[in-house]
């Protein structure tokens, strides 16, 4: 199964430093198991643009800027057997303790 | 075996769909993948038993029965939605046999088990675990559980379909997990089935579930030999459920333990708890710990006869692997009747510290009864009226109110 998984920062990381994962060493182990198709990180949402079409009407907005904290920061692409196997991906990941990671599953849209 | 005596018949349907209904659709999910179709196809199997056995007796290998039936029901289903040959082969291939290869792993693998660690998904919410097990493996219908659970019965069905949903779309894999995996995932099962035994046991709770989880605790103790949390979880509801008939006096009133009438307590039950921590070799985690402090409770002959010195103990080792307020709020109780009423009010003092137990009625409670032990009445009294005014059901607020009135007098 593919995955989308959402690198999101957190307003309560963990206070558990000791042994910190290795986000190159993450990237290269998923890489060379084939379990990561893409990924990457993603520029402030200082630099987002909002994109609508309302009655015909193009509107273009700078942001979304959300009151919240919690924003998605990076992106990976999974290739999986299942949830579980996502799931030990996931922890594996920096982000998981410094912020969250949502697995989101792609979806069919004809299904 | 031919019996139509219709009160044997309806006995035999009914411990068909105990034992054989979570077995027939775990195997149906595990070749189909499609949870309605295998539940479905369960259901009408049972259905089918209750018209012909009567009739023509109970076969002799009603599982494999039942399995027949609702295999045939489920390759005519599948047959019409055209589904690839393959599963329909395979499906043809399903008896029943309990277990069955783990996919990918070439383990034998008892299907129930995969079932109950799907149900218990840490993905899913725990509302949609315990519903789901209590559908999938217990086999209780929808319209029974949304009645206990206090929801529609329409907004259970939404709740049930929405987890299978989750499962399918997710990739909750059907599988029961190893190594460490297992050993972060099995609290959570447990945990499933603790709420399911305290939903039963609540004062305002539906009994059968206490029942269900007892059920559902032997079978996971069956299944996995030599997890020792398990078998101390099982112990635990043993030892809780062996008070079932002695927890209210016959005004319906909670009574506290001191007072219940110990001849009324199932002793077959303890003597089974017993049994089962007597096998634990391990110290134990933190179900093993509160059997252990359960069977001190079941074994004494009156409250003031009571191990307290080993209760207070096993609250200290619980107190370490698993701290929370309520747990200190039991270890000061425990020390207070093992090691006198101002040791057990020193350590209510510290529980109490962080304000994590303010408002909490059973806090108050152990102060008052605490207060009580050391001679002081009617400060005692004063604090029992107001953990009262703070309790969360009538029934419990009542027992407090006696507790006051009888220091009083």
């Amino acid at each position: 199964m593919k995955y989308m998984m959402f690198v999101c920062t957190d307003t309560e990381p963990d206070t558990d430093k000791t042994n910190p994962p290795d986000i190159e060493a993450w990237v290269a182990d998923n890489d060379a198991r084939g379990r990561r198709l893409d990924g990457d990180a993603l520029a402030p949402t200082s630099a987002a643009t909002t994109v609508r079409v309302r009655n015909g009407e193009l509107l273009v907005s700078d942001g979304p800027f959300t009151e919240t904290k919690e924003v998605i920061v990076g992106y990976d692409v999974l290739e999986c057997a299942d949830l579980d196997e996502a799931i030990e991906i996931a922890r594996a990941h920096p982000m998981a303790r410094e912020g969250r990671l949502e697995l989101r599953p792609f979806g069919d849209l004809d299904g | 075996m031919s019996d139509s005596h219709p009160a044997a018949t309806a006995a035999a349907v009914a411990a068909a769909c105990t034992d054989y209904y979570p077995r027939i659709v775990a195997a149906l999910i595990r070749v189909t993948g499609d949870w309605t179709l295998a539940e479905d196809c369960a259901q009408d199997a049972l259905t089918v038993a209750l018209e012909k056995w009567p009739a023509d007796g109970v076969p002799g290998n009603p599982g494999g029965w039942l399995m027949t039936v609702a295999r045939n029901r489920a390759v005519d289903v599948l047959r019409r939605a055209s589904v690839e040959r393959r599963k329909l082969e395979e499906l043809a291939a399903v008896t029943f046999v309990a277990s069955s290869p783990d996919p990918g792993r070439g383990e034998v693998v008892d299907d129930r088990l995969r079932l109950i660690f799907t149900c218990c998904h840490p993905a899913l919410t725990l509302e949609a675990r315990v519903a789901l097990t209590l559908r999938t493996i217990c086999g209780v219908a929808t319209a029974d559980i949304a009645h206990a659970l206090l929801v529609t019965e329409s907004t259970m069905t939404r709740r049930l379909t929405r987890a299978k949903a989750k499962i399918a779309q997710a990739g909750i894999p059907y599988r029961v997990p190893q190594g460490t995996e297992l050993d972060e995932r099995l609290p959570g099962v447990l945990a499933v089935l603790y709420l399911l035994f305290t939903r039963g046991y609540d004062a305002d709770g539906e009994p059968a579930f206490a029942d269900e989880a007892i059920r559902l605790a032997r079978l996971l103790e069956r299944l996995m030999p030599g997890q020792s949390e398990v078998s101390g979880l099982l112990a635990l509801f043993l030892f809780q459920h062996s008070r079932r008939d002695a927890r209210r006096d016959p005004g319906g009133n909670l009574t506290t333990l001191d007072k219940q009438d110990r001849s009324r307590w199932d002793h077959d039950a303890i003597a089974e708890g017993l049994n089962i921590l007597a096998g634990i070799q391990r110290e134990g985690g933190p179900y093993t710990l509160q059997a252990r402090i359960a069977a001190c409770h079941a074994v004494a002959p009156s409250s003031d006869t009571t191990d307290w010195a080993t209760i207070a103990r096993s609250y200290d080792d619980l107190a370490r692997i698993q701290p929370s307020p309520v747990i200190e709020l039991n270890r000061a109780v425990a020390h207070g009747y093992a090691h006198g009423p101002a040791a057990g009010l020193a350590l209510l003092q510290a529980a109490r510290a962080g304000g994590a137990l303010d408002e909490h009625p059973l806090a108050v409670a152990a102060e008052a009864d605490l207060t009580a032990h050391a001679g002081e009445s009617g400060r005692a009294a004063t604090l029992f009226r107001q953990a009262a005014a703070l309790a969360h059901s009538e029934p419990e607020r009542r027992a407090l109110l006696d507790r006051a009135d009888e220091l009083d007098i």
